[in-house]
């Protein structure tokens, strides 16, 4: 049961999105190396929903229930995915570069002995072997990896790689492995806003910077993300200003993004700041001084008063 | 209370950022290396602990001498002592090889808390504490903004994708900061003084008996992908600069 596995990631009883992108990386790289693509899954009560990743190219899942695997644990996810994959030998394993996967990997790959490649933004084949790119040094250069050790795993950032429907079931196969101690438990959950999306999830974000000038003034930006579906994000100096919570801020010490649409308002664009959303898809830039940085990295720039400008947008985007 | 926190030295955020001659690696000269910023948030978070609970904050950090500089600056943060793991050739080396050598360094300083960054702002990776916490055979927690020591116990504060996660934990525990979690103090001049005395001691990959196994291969180091040039929204008024911009993200760039 060679082949390439993902490491599927639930929450409260449903797949995230980035499970989806994993999939379809993943049978991208078993179409090329040969092989199928298996989902490791853990949780609880899932049993029906495993067959439907087959529309996202997986041939097969490993679903392990139980209670004990329902909430995301690293020390429990590392046992039971460290003990199917010596048993199964992949020769790829690939997880979300989320929260989840970025707390997973260096574990497993500890316990397994292997290197990981950490949030990637390309794979491909060379040689029979995965080569994994990843940025450094906050983008300012990509590095193109291979993982020596066995399996060859790797974490993918999420929102980069496409979601591919291809149809079909997987055949899903009910095992048990196990969880061993755990000496972390979840107390509490405190849950930000209803229908809140996370800005490293987010398709759309708007961003305010110290153009801003007031933390009150952030309703423009709030209704302009509003009408596009938008997370709302910040730069240092907002945050910093007090304007917006620390999990809003996007840079280098910050939240790293890729949506398909960024509009950056009252931002300089800093290096540190364009560290965290230099790779978005489309960027946007309103801002008063038409020499900022910001519009140099900018695919459409609006020199202007964001005051002015960002209410006009919300109002032409309602017709 | 025992406290180790590890420090990676990296280079300043604003460096420019040269490839070497041989595509693989970076150039290192003419660099301004700095403490990791989320290191600082540790030996903060380590201070602040010390000072309510009392015990010892020992920081580790691996790398060729310049790193002394950076575990210095720790120590006139107030950090009492401090292990140089000197080895002229880790720079850019597999976080798993890094977390390895720290293993063995902070195995005999019998720790109850380590704290670590939550990434290095160089290789950007967060592979080296959950790495060490797995040698070391101990709970992690990960990306925290909030710890609270009490009666054996941790509990701390975890913000994932939409919500925060509140996760106790038992003692020893490997714990990486995330920025919120605390304003790290400047080094004051008595402490940097005081810091020239405090002890370091040194000591090598044979000392700790690893052997270097590198799990990763760099093949090559390239310059980001380019981005097509920008183009500047034309328009006499707000209203007229939106509306262009409005059609410009649906027709032309189909984004909304
Ligand atoms: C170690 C380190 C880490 C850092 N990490 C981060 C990080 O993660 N994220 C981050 O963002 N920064 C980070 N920074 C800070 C960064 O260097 C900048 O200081 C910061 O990004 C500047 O924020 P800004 O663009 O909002 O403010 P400013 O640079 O002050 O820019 C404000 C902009 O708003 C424009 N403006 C003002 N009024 C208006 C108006 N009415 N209409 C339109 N435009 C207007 C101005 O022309 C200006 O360009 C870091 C710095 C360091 C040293
Ligand atoms: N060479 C090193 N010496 C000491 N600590 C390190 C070293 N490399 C990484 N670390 C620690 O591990 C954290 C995360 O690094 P990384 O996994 O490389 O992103 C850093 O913030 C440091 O606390």
């Amino acid at each position: 049961m060679a082949g390439v596995w993902i490491i599927a990631e639930q929450r409260d009883g449903d797949f995230r999105k980035i499970t989806f992108e994993a999939a379809s990386a993943a049978k991208k790289v078993a179409d090329e190396l040969g092989g199928e693509v298996t989902a490791l899954v853990l949780g609880a009560g899932l049993a029906d929903k495993c067959a439907a990743l087959g529309k996202y190219g997986v041939a097969k899942v490993l679903y392990v229930d139980n209670p004990a695997l329902a909430e995301y644990a690293a020390e429990a996810y590392a046992n039971v995915c460290a003990e199917l994959i010596k048993k199964g030998g992949p020769d790829v394993v690939l997880m979300g570069a989320s929260m989840q996967g970025k707390d997973l990997g260096g574990r497993l790959a500890a316990k397994l002995g292997t290197g990981i490649a950490v949030d990637c933004t390309a794979l491909a084949v060379e040689g029979g072997k995965l080569k994994a790119t990843r940025p450094m040094y906050a983008g300012k250069v990509y590095a193109d990896l291979f993982i020596k050790g066995s399996p060859q795993m790797a974490s993918l950032r999420p929102n980069v790689f496409d979601v591919k429907e291809v149809g079909g079931q997987a055949a899903v196969e009910t095992v048990s492995a196990d969880p061993g101690s755990v000496r972390t438990a979840v107390v509490d959950k405190v849950v930000a806003g209803a229908g809140k999306v996370d800005l490293t999830e987010a398709d759309v974000i708007v961003s305010g910077g110290r153009g801003m000038k007031e933390a009150v003034n952030f309703h423009i930006i709030e209704e302009l993300a509003s009408k596009l579906g938008a997370a709302v994000g910040a730069s240092r100096s907002a945050v910093d200003a007090g304007w917006r919570p620390h999990t809003d801020q996007v840079g280098q010490t910050g939240k790293v993004v890729t949506p398909n649409l960024y509009i950056a308002c009252g931002i300089s664009g800093a290096i540190q700041h364009l560290a965290g959303m230099g790779s978005s898809k489309v960027i946007v830039a309103i801002n008063k001084d038409p020499d900022a940085p910001i519009h140099t990295k900018a695919d459409f720039c609006v020199v202007g008063d964001l005051f002015e400008v960002v209410p006009e947008l919300t109002k032409e985007l309602e017709k | 209370m025992n406290i180790v926190v590890c420090i990676k030295q990296v280079p300043d955020t604003e460096t420019v950022v040269k490839i070497a001659g041989d595509g693989k690696s970076i150039v290192t000269d003419d660099i301004k290396w700095v403490m990791n910023p989320y290191d600082e948030f540790g030996v903060e978070e380590a201070l602040r602990i010390q000072k309510a609970q009392g015990g010892q904050v020992t920081v580790v950090g691996a790398g060729p001498d310049r790193v002394v500089e950076a575990l210095r600056t720790a120590l006139a943060m107030g950090a009492d002592k401090a292990v140089h793991i000197k080895d002229d050739n880790l720079y850019g080396a597999d976080p798993m090889t890094v977390a390895k050598l720290l293993a063995k360094a902070i195995e005999p300083l019998n720790a109850d808390l380590i704290f670590l960054g939550q990434r290095a702002v160089d290789d950007d990776s967060g592979v080296v504490s959950s790495a060490l916490a797995e040698y070391l055979n101990l709970p992690q927690l990960s990306v925290i903004t909030k710890v609270e020591v009490t009666d054996g116990k941790v509990k701390v504060e975890r913000p994932v994708e939409g919500q925060t996660l509140v996760i106790e934990s038992s003692l020893p525990a490997v714990i990486t900061a995330q920025k919120g979690l605390n304003e790290p103090r400047y080094a004051s001049l008595p402490g940097i003084m005081k810091a020239k005395k405090k002890p370091l001691e040194i000591k090598t990959p044979a000392d700790l008996g690893v052997e270097r196994a590198d799990q990763i291969e760099i093949a090559a180091i390239v310059p980001p992908p380019q981005r097509a040039p920008g183009r500047k929204i034309q328009g006499e008024t707000p209203a007229e600069l939106a509306a262009n911009l409005a059609k410009a993200l649906k027709e032309e760039a189909k984004v909304i």
